[in-house]
């Protein structure tokens, strides 16, 4: 299969997003953006390379009759969720290694090896028991970033071992810290036919009683779409950190374009997009063919982005994704400073202080960075029907929220307001249609040095 | 002013070699380095100093009563680029001064705290008179306020009236001529010691008229494609002679006639303009710019627009001393009045539609792509309003404009990344418009 590739390197997360040659999403993938862009993109790139192959499985699926074909097309969305758990266990396995290692090799944990040893691999071994629990278990994850889940999992598993044991917590939590930056930044390669291989082995066995027909078909399909050519033959980069992606400078386009673009994708009528992210907020006007015609961004000062909220979320002790839905239940707004984090940090806690709500406070938060962001879409022109939220934060309702009371307040309760799940990706689409114009112009193009993800099967 | 450096390349300029870098550069580096000797000697040596600011500056008056041109702006502009300004502005903050302060200001007062010593590294001597010829800049009187505090010295005010109708009166003009005679030349001899000869004057005022033909002529070759002259990061070294103390001196005409031929022989072999990688190559795209340029990172932001093959073909920052491509010109004839009509057409002193139609004429006239306004946190002389002249200048010209902000000589406020993502942005924004629709 011939695909093209964008590439979304941001301040927080990056996001990889592979489209066929007729324009059609095949793969997408994400990760966070660590210290280390060129292994994110790494792992972003063969995130949706992955994420391609099951694409291609639901194609193949898709052309065997009923009712094996059914059966086969239930039995995907299981194997998606296995591969995840096998590369999760496969980490582990690295982590385990690096936390070992790392514990060998340190002078100041000498005389303390002999309990820590131990103890790491009780929690480690725990973490690993655990793991299908949180990929087949059915429930929704707080995260699919490997730091989040194993980090997670991990303290719980000190704190316990400490409070049964008395061991020390921190020492013990200090070592994961350690090896996972190392982990993180080892990234790829991995045997992605060898990990598919295992998650439909553990997935037809939880299934259990599969008849051979049908277990022969399925593993068919599997052995020949892992096996498939996968050629990139175009690749555009954006993003914060698209300076440091080893493409040619045609292959390089600003985030501007590449979120207006996504985002008139995804919503065709869309004339004013609201892109959020970690440390950016973008106003961007586009016209009937999402080419942009008018943008603003925040200058000088990242209050009222994504890492805004970040840093209330570590105030509270939440987690980012939880904000939203506790400042949902507000029954006030409490009016809160936005001019500075570190001064709405203060002020949150003053206000705690006092007696008013968390959630009451996290509505004015919320309301302080859509004020900001009102400001930048004036600047750029107003807000115009239909209007696209896009960025990390649009994932958060109280943020969607607020902008939709705002934007009745100010403009209209007429204009159409877009918020995607998928929103975060929009950068990365914008891109892979810019890739995709390259590739049909012939001007697509990959520098021999890319640190290419080793995909056996590619 | 700074050597513009040719020491690297990048795909869009070649090497220029020393010898073709410009003559008329050399002259004028040392056009200035004589100046501020002159203004080292000049306490030794009895002449009296004037500062005075560049809008509106009368630097004829000046030399025909025998004393020396001290800009402020003008060095703190040099500081910045110096990369010096950071630490004059912290000292003025330290004596008082407010973060929100215009930095011009800021640095002037820091420098001057530090001992006085100019940008060439000689000091400057205290002023004898601050000339306050006011051309729409609030910020002018109250800098003159604190100069006077320090240096206890006298102020003469000229107060040049508003274009706010978008014209110049006959009694606006009046009223100026009429301050000339009654207080700025009177106070002007009694520090001079002597009484000012209209001869001299007027000779002084020929010579202007003769390099601001030639300037005009510079400016008028952006027409061409490529473009020979940058007018904006190339402008203000065009402008640095006219604007500053050699304006009515055979030097300022010796250089302009010098880079007058310069650029005529650019246009003949059709190159473009000369950046700090060398002869641009590949105009790509023609902009025209509003608002000053950010002094303590200006080769870094120039390299912004030159690596990308973006020429600015016109700007109203180097019109602030001056507006001579709509016709004036100082006139010995009529000397005092042609020096009314100047200060009330300096740039600053333009209303906000005034501004507009001047930035519409220059998109017309250079047949621009795109229009870019440089928005500075410390001037709101500048900045008020720029967003409702890039709205209507969008409007009227159906052309893209965009939007940056940055500082003059505060390197606080000049984040690079943020700054080359939207100037990068803008430009690929100009791109995709060409192609109209993507695929």
């Amino acid at each position: 299969m011939k695909c093209v590739v964008g590439i979304d390197l941001g301040s927080t997360t990056t996001k990889a997003i592979l489209l066929d040659e007729q324009g059609e999403m095949v793969g997408r993938g994400i990760t966070n953006s660590r210290s280390n862009y060129e292994v994110a993109c790494a792992v972003a790139r063969q995130e949706a390379l992955t994420s391609v192959r099951f694409s291609m499985l639901e194609r193949a699926a898709a052309r065997i009759p009923a009712p094996t074909g059914d059966r086969i097309r239930a039995l995907i969305p299981g194997i998606r969720e296995a591969f995840r758990l096998e590369v999760y266990l496969d980490e582990l396995a690295e982590l385990r290694n690096v936390i070992m290692a790392q514990l060998g090799r340190s002078l100041l944990l000498r005389d303390a090896r002999k309990t820590m040893q131990p103890a790491l691999s009780r929690i480690l071994d725990d973490v690993a028991t655990d793991a299908p629990r949180l990929f087949l278990g059915g429930a929704p994850r707080r995260s699919d970033f490997f730091r989040d889940l194993a980090g997670a999992a991990f303290v719980a598993g000190a704190e316990k071992l400490s409070r049964q044991e008395g061991l020390p917590f921190e020492p013990l939590v200090g070592c994961y810290d350690r090896a996972i930056l190392e982990v993180e930044t080892r990234g790829p390669p991995r045997d992605i036919p060898a990990i598919m291989e295992r998650a439909v082995v553990r997935v037809l066995k939880r299934e259990g009683e599969v008849d051979e027909g049908l277990r022969n078909a399925f593993k068919g399909i599997v052995a020949d779409v892992k096996s498939m050519p996968i050629e990139e033959v175009a690749f555009v980069g954006t993003g914060y950190g698209r300076q440091t992606l080893p493409f040619p400078k045609q292959s390089i386009r600003s985030e501007i374009l590449c979120h207006g673009r996504g985002a008139h994708r995804v919503f065709p009528g869309t004339r004013t997009v609201l892109d959020i992210g970690g440390q950016d907020t973008k106003a961007i006007q586009v016209d009937h063919a999402g080419v942009v015609t008018s943008f603003q961004m925040n200058d000088r000062c990242a209050a009222g982005c994504g890492r805004y909220l970040g840093y209330i979320a570590d105030e509270l002790n939440l987690g980012l994704h939880e904000l939203g839905p506790l400042a949902m239940q507000a029954t006030r707004t409490v009016k809160v400073c936005s001019t500075c984090t570190v001064f709405a940090g203060a002020e949150l806690r003053e206000r705690l202080a006092l007696g008013q709500q968390r959630s009451d406070i996290l509505a004015g938060l919320h309301r302080a960075i859509m004020l900001r962001a009102m400001s930048l879409l004036a600047r750029s022109g107003g807000i115009k029907d239909e209007f696209t939220f896009t960025g990390g934060v649009c994932n958060n309702p109280m943020a969607t929220k607020i902008l939709r009371d705002l934007v009745d307040e100010n403009y209209s309760s007429a204009i159409k307001l877009n918020a995607h799940p998928d929103s975060i990706y929009m950068g990365a689409l914008g891109a892979a249609l810019f890739a995709l114009d390259d590739a049909r112009a012939g001007r697509g193009g990959i520098l021999p040095n890319f640190a290419r993800p080793s995909e056996a099967a590619a | 002013m700074t050597d513009v450096s040719t020491t690297s390349t990048s795909a869009s300029a070649r090497d220029v070699p020393a010898t073709e870098k410009d003559r008329s550069q050399l002259r004028q580096k040392q056009m200035i380095s004589d100046h501020f000797d002159r203004l080292a000697r000049a306490k030794e040596e009895g002449k009296k100093v004037v500062y005075t600011f560049v809008p509106g500056n009368l630097t004829e008056l000046i030399g025909a009563l025998d004393m020396l041109p001290v800009l402020p702006e003008i060095n703190a502009l040099q500081s910045g680029m110096r990369k010096r300004s950071a630490g004059f502005i912290a000292e003025a903050e330290k004596a008082g001064h407010s973060e929100d302060v215009c930095a011009y200001v800021k640095c002037d007062i820091g420098m001057l705290k530090r001992g006085n010593i100019g940008p060439t590294g000689t000091q400057l001597p205290p002023p004898d008179l601050l000339l306050l010829s006011y051309t729409g800049c609030f910020t002018f009187m109250k800098w003159f306020e604190l100069l006077r505090e320090e240096y206890q010295c006298p102020v003469v005010m000229l107060h040049v009236p508003y274009q706010g109708n978008g014209a110049i009166t006959p009694e606006m003009r009046d009223y100026v001529v009429e301050q000339l005679k009654r207080d700025v030349i009177p106070v002007m001899e009694q520090v001079a010691g002597k009484k000012l000869d209209m001869r001299e004057l007027e000779r002084r005022m020929e010579l202007s008229r003769r390099a601001e033909d030639n300037l005009v002529s510079v400016w008028e070759s952006a027409r061409h494609r490529p473009s020979p002259i940058d007018g904006y990061f190339g402008g203000v070294y065009y402008v640095g002679p006219i604007f500053s103390a050699f304006r009515g001196s055979e030097d300022a005409v010796a250089y302009y006639d010098e880079l007058l031929s310069e650029v005529n022989d650019r246009v003949a072999r059709k190159e473009g303009p000369v950046t700090p990688d060398g002869i641009m190559t590949n105009e790509k795209y023609r902009l025209v710019v509003e608002g000053p340029p950010n002094w303590t990172n200006f080769f870094d932001f120039w390299k912004m627009f030159s690596r990308e093959g973006a020429t600015v073909v016109s700007s109203t920052y180097t019109r602030v001393g001056g507006l001579y491509d709509t016709g004036f010109r100082h006139n010995p004839d009529h000397a005092l009045e042609s020096l009314a009509d100047y200060c009330l057409g300096c740039y600053t002193n333009l209303s906000l539609p005034e501004r507009v139609n001047l930035l519409e004429s220059y998109i017309r006239k250079y047949e621009a792509d795109g229009f870019l306004i440089n928005s500075v946190k410390s001037c709101n002389s500048f900045s008020v309003g720029q967003l409702l002249i890039l709205r209507q200048l969008e409007e009227r010209t159906g052309i893209p404009g965009g939007f940056i902000e940055s500082d003059l000589v505060d390197p606080r406020y000049f984040g690079k990344s943020n700054i080359e993502n939207r100037v990068q942005s803008y430009l690929q924004m100009l791109d995709a418009r060409r192609q109209r629709s993507y695929a």
